[in-house]
């Protein structure tokens, strides 16, 4: 078995990578899809740490967070088709209505 | 024994019927055709006539001294008890009951029977006019306040059909209300009796306070009415020495009803309504301004007699009012043009005769006069309609003429009434003129010789009528010549039937006349002085009875030779004497001065009290509090815009100084707010990191 310092490694590198995604692309297609990876890699977390102490919980918690991650991704898509109706844009820089 | 039965237990039906149909008509009277509207209404004064003179009969059944029905429908007013000036206190009631005595049995009959007859007639007279079943409303509506006034058994209820008949005079002078002479009429009328009215008011106020009785009498009533009545009240105030003969507070009260009297009879110097009110159609000039409504002061003094028998003051005034004005409207007839203004002086000069028969104590010689009256006069107001109907509404003497053939049957009835106001015998009005006069001589001759000159003055001035309408030759238009039609039967049985009466109303002679009232009329005082005197003629009585038939026949001749032979020029006389001409002609200026003096003072404080209204109460009143309220609110709005609103706009200034800085964080892009929480949360890890670190290492 594999020590649990690659995992956490494995784990640090997928949320790092979606948080720069969320942060710096424009497409909210884009931001959708990070914010899956940031899960993502908490899932490899919680799994990894379920194994490491044999306590099933971690995974059952990553089991309702890929429900969760779907059905969120259907509603967040769901969201942006109904503003690409409205706006015919899918640019995060372009939804700026909600401020001051 | 006093007298029951069906009709005298029904009386209140006898006003009723007419303001049934009345209200009907005024209510419904649009939808109805016309010949319902003359059955129901014509019907109904007929009904009112069949009891009156079935309740009359009955009423006759009864001795003399028992002929009184009063039937009381229910206590009206109840003020409570009085406190009187002799200390004893009395309930003063006013109900609304119904009296029936010798008195009221003439009215009655009289304003039901003429009532009846001259209804009939306006179907043929009205049978082209608007407005028909309005006329017939009103006219039903005045036959009930009319029958209410003449059996009213109080002087409140009296004083309501006094006032009813006002209010239908006033619509019926006005009937033709889009001329605006006929509602300028109306109104004067309505305005003049308002004075009179006044009067009458303040006497039965002074009759309620000073005796606690408005009933006329208690006679007819059970005993727990005791002393309910005028009559007796009075009567036990002479007894106890609180009241005597011309006692000053009686003839206050005398004078004021004798106001209301001058008002509704229009006597000098409130009479100038009546002239004008010809403007009515002709059947409301025969029955309200002849035959019934102004013998109201007429039956309303004799009512009062009790009191005026106790004031030879006020009698005095009655007297002398009545003879100046007798022959003053007399005169004034003399030169009138319009047919129907010869008849309204006429009718003024005739009731002055009834009050110089009250005012010299021969208050049954007034009533007869009044009945004999009602009867001529009424016809000749017919006639005359009937006249007008045949030339196409022409009014003017002048313009008649040569008639005596075309309408026959209108033409020989008005002569008869012509005979009859003449006094020519054995017709009706030689009966009560003669007797009148008679009793003005035995007060005084110079009253006697006024009314002896006014007969002359009444036998010209109607025949000059007579003679300008009916003979000669007519100086109508051809067209309206040739439309000159005899009036239909509805019309002329009525005339046939009153000329009838003309001529037989004065055969039961005044003493028997007499003895029938004397009931009512002589039972006041201890002195009954004429009555026995008035039933034996003296040799005096014939003289004066040849003088006044002399005097009559005087009058038609000069009027012939004026009128007929033409040996006398009307007009040479009239520019003999220019100023008199001129004077009769415009009466006296009598409204003219009235208009000066009353009229347009009047109104001069009308406009006066407008300028005041609109400087005084509305400029500084209404205007000033209008200015100051706004002031006010003007302050007020200032306080309200600066300090209230300040403070909170200040408030807002400041939260929105200090937020400023603040909302550029808001950008409303999302990834800048990823960024602050992950900026956040970096730090918030930094700080606390070591705190995570000891959390989990307890956990493990």
């Amino acid at each position: 078995m594999l020590p649990i310092g690659h995992y956490l490694f494995l784990s640090l590198a997928l949320f790092i990578i979606g948080v720069i995604g969320v942060v710096t692309r424009r497409n909210v297609i884009v931001v959708l899809m990070s914010i899956e990876l940031i899960l993502n890699a908490v899932n490899i977390n919680l799994v990894a740490f379920s194994r490491l102490y044999g306590d099933v919980a971690g995974q059952v918690f990553a089991l309702f967070i890929i429900a969760d991650a779907a059905a969120e991704a259907a509603v967040g898509l769901g969201i942006i088709i109904a503003f690409f109706r409205n706006r015919e844009t899918v640019l995060a820089d372009e939804m700026d209505l909600l401020k001051w | 024994m006093m007298p029951t039965g069906y009709f005298l237990d029904h009386l209140w039906l006898i006003p009723l019927f007419p303001l049934a149909t009345a209200a009907l008509m005024l209510l419904a009277g649009r939808r109805l055709p016309k010949a319902g509207v003359s059955v129901l209404c014509v019907g109904s004064v007929g009904f009112s006539f069949i009891y009156a003179a079935g309740a009359v009969r009955q009423l006759l059944s009864a001795e003399p001294e028992h002929r009184v029905a009063q039937q009381i429908l229910f206590e009206w007013l109840t003020p409570g008890p009085m406190q009187m000036t002799g200390g004893h206190a009395i309930r003063f009631v006013a109900d609304w009951g119904f009296l029936l005595d010798p008195l009221s049995c003439v009215m009655v009959l009289v304003v039901t029977g003429v009532g009846f007859l001259i209804h009939v007639y306006s179907v043929g007279y009205m049978a082209h006019e608007g407005g028909y079943y309005r006329f017939f409303g009103y006219m039903n509506l005045f036959m009930f306040a009319m029958l209410t006034l003449v059996l009213a058994n109080n002087m409140l209820l009296m004083f309501v059909g006094w006032e009813g008949v006002g209010l239908c005079s006033y619509l019926l002078i006005g009937f033709y209300f889009l001329k605006k002479s006929a509602s300028d009429a109306g109104k004067k009328a309505f305005i003049v009796n308002r004075i009179g009215d006044a009067g009458f008011i303040l006497g039965i106020l002074l009759t309620a306070v000073t005796l606690g009785a408005i009933r006329f009498t208690s006679q007819g009533l059970p005993d727990a009415e005791g002393a309910s009545g005028i009559l007796q009240a009075l009567k036990a105030a002479v007894e106890a020495h609180a009241l005597a003969s011309g006692a000053p507070v009686l003839t206050g009260i005398a004078l004021l009803l004798f106001v209301g009297a001058i008002g509704k009879s229009a006597q000098i110097p409130l009479y100038v309504w009546l002239p004008d009110a010809m403007e009515g159609p002709t059947p409301v000039s025969a029955l309200i301004h002849a035959a019934t409504m102004v013998t109201a002061g007429v039956y309303m003094v004799a009512r009062m007699n009790p009191i005026y028998r106790l004031s030879p003051f006020a009698m005095d005034v009655v007297a002398v009012v009545g003879v100046v004005t007798a022959i003053f409207a007399a005169s004034m007839a003399l030169v009138q043009n319009d047919i129907k203004k010869v008849l309204a002086y006429s009718t003024i000069s005739q009731l002055g005769y009834m009050f110089l028969a009250l005012g010299v104590g021969a208050f049954a010689a007034g009533i007869f006069h009044l009945m004999t009256h009602a009867f001529f006069k009424a016809l000749l107001f017919l006639g005359a309609g009937s006249v007008i109907h045949a030339i196409s509404g022409e009014q003017d003497v002048h313009k008649m003429g040569g008639l005596w053939d075309k309408i026959p049957i209108t033409a020989k009835t008005f002569f008869v009434a012509t005979l009859a106001i003449a006094g020519i015998p054995p017709l009706a009005g030689f009966f009560s003129k003669d007797e009148i006069l008679w009793r003005a001589f035995e007060k005084h001759p110079a009253l006697w010789f006024v009314g002896f000159v006014t007969a002359g003055m009444t036998a010209f001035y109607m025949f000059r009528l007579v003679f300008l309408t009916f003979f000669g030759y007519s100086r109508a238009d051809e067209h309206v010549e040739k439309h000159v039609h005899e009036s239909p039967p509805t019309m002329t049985v009525p005339l046939i039937i009153l000329a009838a009466l003309s001529v037989i109303g004065g055969w039961s002679g005044s003493a028997r006349f007499e003895k029938f009232l004397e009931p009512v009329l002589s039972r006041a005082g201890a002195e009954t002085e004429a009555v026995s005197a008035a039933q034996q003629a003296t040799t005096m009585e014939y003289v004066l009875m040849l003088a006044s038939i002399a005097i009559a026949t005087g009058g038609i001749w000069l009027a012939y030779q004026f009128y007929r032979t033409k040996r006398i020029a009307p007009e040479l006389v009239a520019s003999k004497w220019p100023l008199v001409y001129k004077l009769l002609f415009h009466k006296y200026y009598v409204d003219e001065i009235y208009d000066a003096m009353v009229v347009n003072r009047t109104k001069d404080l009308g406009s006066a009290l407008g300028v005041f209204d609109a400087r005084v109460i509305d400029g500084a009143g209404v205007d000033g509090a209008g200015w100051l309220a706004r002031f006010g609110s003007t302050l007020s709005m200032w306080w309200d815009k600066w300090i209230i609103d300040g403070l909170l706009n200040l408030g807002a200034k400041m939260m929105q100084l200090f937020s400023y800085p603040v909302r550029y964080l808001q950008t409303g892009l999302f990834s800048s707010y990823a960024m602050l929480i992950l900026v956040g949360l970096v730090v918030l890890l930094a700080y606390y990191g070591h705190h995570v670190q000891v959390l989990l290492r307890s956990v493990r």
